[in-house]
C-alpha cells in the first residue's frame, strides 16, 4: 500500500521535476520594448482597426518577425517604417503623413468642425431675427385687452 | 432652412452610400509601377530554382497561392481556364504552405501553372505586400508590376481587368 501511494506521488509530481523557470518572452527586452512601441503605430493589414502590437494574425506575427531582426541589425525606426511604406503603404501608419492624398484626411474633420459652428451661427442669428421682430403700440393695446379678458374669464 | 437642411442630409446619405459600397480590404499597393522586388526560391516538386529575372521580356502573371487559403480554390477554375489559353505564362507562389499539401492540392485541382515557388516563411510575400492570399500580380516585360489583384481573380475580373491589359502591354 505504502509503495503504491509512492508511486502515484512520484507521477504526480514528476510535472514539477521537469518544470523550468519561466523563460522571458524575448531574449532581449530592450529589442522587444522598441518593437511593441513601434507596432503600436503601425496597423495590421488583417485585422484593419487592430494594431500590429495587438493582432496575433499570422502576417501580424510575420511582420513583427521581420521588425525584430531589422531592430537587432541595427536599423532606425525610420527605416524600418519605409521598409512597411514600400510594401503596404501609408494606410499601415496609424498616424499618416500629411500629402496630397492625406490632405482630406486630416483637414476633414477641422471643416466639419468650421461647418457645424457655421450652421449653429446661422440658426442662432435667424432666431434673433424672429424674436426682434417687435410689435407696434397698436397691436400691443390689443394683445393686452385679449389677454386681460382671457384672465378674466 | 429646411430645404437647406433636406439636401445637407441627403448629401451625407450620399456620401455614407458611397463609403458602403467600396471594399475596405482593397488598400491600393505602392508597388504598382513599381519594379518586382527580386527573388529566388526553390520550385514547388522541382530541384531548380527560379527568380522573376528569367522572366525579362515577358508579360507574365504572379499568383500567390496556398493550399489552405479557401478563396483560392475560387479562383482555381478562372487560372485553369486562363492557363488553357496559353496567354501568357503563370507562375504561382506557394505562400507558407506545408509542400506535401500544395502537391497534393495541385494533384487534385489541377495545375494551371507553368511553375510554382516555394515561399515558405512568407518573406517573399512581404516583399510584395501580400496581406490577404490570394492575390494576382500582372508583371510587364520590363519587370515592372503593372496591376495587383487583391483577392481571387473572377471571371470578370480576368475578362475586364486582365486580359485587356496584357493584350495592352503586348503591343
Amino acid at each position: 500500500m505504502r509503495r503504491a501511494l509512492l508511486v502515484v506521488a512520484a507521477v504526480l509530481f514528476c510535472g514539477l521535476a521537469l518544470a523550468r523557470e519561466a523563460q522571458p518572452l524575448a531574449a532581449d527586452e530592450r529589442v522587444e520594448a522598441r518593437l511593441m512601441a513601434l507596432a503600436e503605430e503601425l496597423r495590421c493589414l488583417v485585422c484593419q482597426n487592430e494594431s500590429l502590437a495587438a493582432s496575433r494574425a499570422d502576417l501580424a506575427m510575420d511582420l513583427k518577425r521581420e521588425i525584430r531582426e531589422m531592430i537587432r541589425a541595427g536599423k532606425s525606426d525610420v527605416e524600418i517604417r519605409d521598409f512597411l511604406v514600400k510594401r503596404y503603404g501609408d494606410f499601415v501608419l496609424y498616424r499618416p503623413p500629411l500629402k496630397e492624398s492625406t490632405l482630406l484626411l486630416w483637414a476633414g474633420p477641422f471643416m466639419l468642425l468650421v461647418g457645424g459652428f457655421a450652421l449653429i451661427a446661422i440658426f442662432i442669428r435667424r432666431r434673433r431675427a424672429a424674436q426682434a421682430a417687435s410689435l407696434s403700440a397698436e397691436e400691443e393695446a390689443r394683445a393686452d385687452t385679449l389677454l386681460g379678458e382671457r384672465t378674466e374669464r | 432652412m429646411r430645404i437647406g437642411l433636406i439636401v445637407a442630409f441627403l448629401a451625407l446619405v450620399v456620401l455614407l452610400a458611397a463609403g458602403l459600397t467600396r471594399n475596405p480590404r482593397e488598400v491600393p499597393s505602392p508597388l504598382v509601377g513599381k519594379p518586382a522586388p527580386a527573388f529566388e526560391l526553390p520550385r514547388l516538386g522541382g530541384e531548380e530554382r527560379f527568380s522573376p529575372a528569367q522572366m525579362r521580356g515577358k508579360t507574365w502573371l504572379l499568383n500567390v497561392w496556398a493550399s489552405w487559403c479557401a478563396s483560392c480554390r475560387d479562383e482555381h477554375p478562372v487560372l485553369v481556364d486562363f492557363a488553357k489559353t496559353r496567354r501568357a505564362p503563370l507562375v504561382g507562389l506557394n505562400y507558407k504552405d506545408a509542400r506535401e499539401d500544395a502537391l497534393r492540392w495541385l494533384a487534385r485541382y489541377g495545375d494551371p501553372y507553368d511553375l510554382s515557388v516555394v515561399d515558405g516563411d512568407g518573406r517573399i510575400g512581404i516583399d510584395y505586400g501580400v496581406y490577404g492570399v490570394p492575390e494576382t500580380y500582372v508583371i510587364d516585360r520590363a519587370g515592372v508590376i503593372r496591376y495587383k489583384q487583391i483577392g481571387p481573380v473572377t471571371p470578370d475580373v480576368m475578362r475586364e481587368k486582365i486580359l485587356p491589359l496584357i493584350a495592352k502591354l503586348e503591343q
